[in-house]
């Protein structure tokens, strides 16, 4: 008997117990369907973080105040020690090899005539910003120059959302917006950078560092950005500012961190992630294919009349097995197929709130997982059933 | 040529390690190709050991089983189920068709493990209905059936792999005695045609139907 009437055979019985097959199914497309979903949702995640952080520079180094992954707990509050004239140091130091940007930032809340937008990110940063951050793109006006911060003017460039809260679709640029009584020109607005899990990255606005420290009378700073003039230059110019910045502040007062070492932190992150959530998926199905197995060895017993019946007319014992074992795999199959196609259209209806990638590998994973457990869970029904003496099975009520 | 030859037969069922039960003793049996045979006999009489040895589905415990001139004694399993198939048509006393399924599927289920291709199957299956007298139920489903169309069901799946032997098993058990007649008229029609009928049962009466009868009582023929 070839393997096509054998596969017939099964879908006729598979058809004739409509009920019986779409439970049996039901565990491994549920498996199935959480596997790509929980993958895809992961995936998602990694990729629009990177995309995020290599958005900025591949080049860029940080330097923030305070210790991080330094192998202590939470130690407490720590005092912000890093100051303008560590970024003039760093600065006049690696004038050749890097370009250095100093940043203050405070949550505010901007005001034009009577409409106001809370919780605006008010950044005050050097006019070399847009070099060093790649994804500062203009869509409208301009950023601001050197001469502008030198001359202490208070102008503004605006994220879209502040725009969206603000204005009313008409021109922005020459328009002035309140900060604390202050009063800041704008001339120019931001390209969309998109936001993550809440957080609006555009509901932001940058004014010149001198301003902004005027305005939060701060003298301290948030970060400092530096970007190394090539890629094979990141580490010399990372080492360079800890041997800098170490001559003013212990090493307990600042982190230098580098694109490449944030990457594979968020790398390390999310494959943990991955294992965690696809292992809770797969113990779905492997209870699928218990359910498979369930099932399949009532429908011996159930059978036991027919597979006799078989045997009489001519069927071998390889027959019977092949017809159970081909019986499981296509249930499973099945589930494997209807999981697929129900995970991914969960997936695309999930990547309308947030970003979500289907890894072929996930897809042919799970299908050929489910697979497996056909067969490891096939097996023994079948055996069973190509075993059964055909004597006895004709006489079983 | 003789179609059965059972020379010597002994059949022992092993209860316990020391206890054993002689199904069948010293049986010597030849049925020639189209012959109409009964073998009768109470029940407990061994005459189901027998036909499950005709059958195929048995295998003596000692003594030689020659079926159409094959010393079946030395064959593998495959090749018994592939003997069954070809050589032997089955009818059993409870029909045992497979429920939700087309009275001509039915018929066309040996001819799955004879490797026919479908479109075959379904002719011949459909043949094989006409000449029971089913030409017009060829869609039903079994429970849509009485007990004589559906025993006529499986007289045709029986027929339909051109088989040497029916070997009917109580085939009227299951009947009234009107449908049985019917039956037993149907069996002595493909007699006539030559086929070779082996009627295993208990009563007398239906084995006079039959052109011989075998009387077995306690695992002998008397």
């Amino acid at each position: 008997m070839d393997i096509r009437e054998t596969l017939r055979l099964s879908l006729t019985a598979i058809i004739t117990n409509r009920l019986r097959s779409a439970l049996t199914i039901l565990g491994i497309v549920i498996g199935v369907t959480s596997v790509i979903l929980l993958v895809a949702l992961v995936t998602g995640l990694k990729s629009y973080i990177t995309g995020q952080i290599s958005g900025l520079g591949s080049n860029l180094i940080y330097v923030i105040p305070g210790k991080i992954g330094g192998g202590r707990g939470p130690g407490g509050v720590q005092v912000n020690r890093l100051i303008p004239a560590d970024a003039k140091n760093l600065k006049l130091q690696l004038s050749n090899e890097a370009e250095v940007s100093a940043v203050v930032q405070k949550v505010t809340k901007l005001q034009y005539l009577n409409k106001s937008d809370k919780d605006v990110t008010l950044a005050g940063v050097e006019s070399n910003y847009p070099k060093i951050i790649q994804s500062t793109k203009i869509t409208e006006g301009r950023f601001f120059t050197l001469s502008d911060a030198e001359a202490g003017k208070r102008v503004v460039v605006i994220g879209p959302t502040v725009k969206k809260n603000l204005f009313d679709g008409s021109s922005v640029i020459g328009k002035a917006i309140e900060v604390n009584n202050l009063k800041y020109t704008i001339i120019g607005v931001l390209g969309p950078r998109g936001s993550t899990f809440g957080v609006d990255f555009d509901n932001s606005a940058l004014i010149p560092l001198s301003a902004a420290q005027k305005q939060f009378g701060i003298d301290k700073l948030n970060t400092i950005y530096v970007s190394a003039n090539s890629p094979d230059k990141v580490k010399e110019v990372q080492a360079k500012i800890t041997k800098i910045l170490s001559k003013r502040l212990s090493e307990d007062d600042f982190t230098v961190q580098t694109q490449e070492q944030t990457l594979s932190t968020i790398a390390s992150i999310t494959s943990v992630l991955t294992l965690a959530l696809g292992g809770i998926a797969a113990i779905s199905l492997i209870v699928g294919g218990i359910g498979v197995m369930n099932i399949m060895l009532v429908s011996v017993t159930e059978r036991t009349k027919e597979i006799g019946l078989r045997k009489a007319l001519g069927a071998r014992p390889q027959d019977i097995r092949n017809q159970f074992l081909v019986e499981a795999l296509t249930l499973s199959g099945l589930g494997g197929i209807i999981g697929i196609i129900l995970g991914a259209s969960l997936s695309l209806i999930a990547n309308q709130f947030i970003t979500t990638v289907i890894p072929l590998w996930s897809v042919g994973l799970s299908f050929g997982f489910s697979m497996l457990i056909g067969v490891i869970f096939g097996v023994a029904p079948a055996i069973r059933a190509a075993q059964l003496d055909p004597i006895q099975a004709l006489r079983y009520e | 040529m003789s179609l059965v030859k059972l020379e010597h037969i002994n059949k022992l069922y092993f209860l316990d390690s020391d206890l054993s039960f002689q199904a069948l003793k010293d049986i010597n049996v030849v049925i020639q190709k189209g012959e109409f045979v009964a073998i009768v006999g109470p029940s407990g009489s061994g005459k189901s050991t027998l036909m499950n040895i005709i059958g195929l589905l048995d295998q003596p415990s000692s003594g030689e089983y020659i079926l159409d001139g094959l010393d079946i004694s030395k064959l593998k399993e495959n090749k018994l189920a592939q003997l069954r198939n070809k050589k032997i048509g089955f009818i059993f006393q409870s029909f045992n068709l497979l429920k939700r399924t087309k009275a001509i599927d039915n018929v066309a289920l040996p001819l799955i493990y004879a490797g026919v291709g479908q479109s075959e199957r379904l002719a011949r299956a459909k043949k094989a209905l006409e000449e029971v007298g089913l030409a017009d139920k060829l869609n039903s489903l079994p429970n849509q059936l009485s007990g004589g169309q559906q025993q006529r069901v499986a007289i045709a799946r029986a027929l339909v792999t051109n088989p040497e032997i029916l070997l009917a098993d109580e085939p009227t058990g299951n009947l009234d005695s009107k449908t049985g007649e019917e039956i037993l008229k149907l069996f002595k029609t493909l007699n006539k045609t030559g086929r070779t009928i082996i009627l295993i049962t208990h009563d007398h009466h239906i084995a006079d139907n039959a052109k011989r009868k075998i009387t077995l009582k306690d695992g002998e023929i008397s």
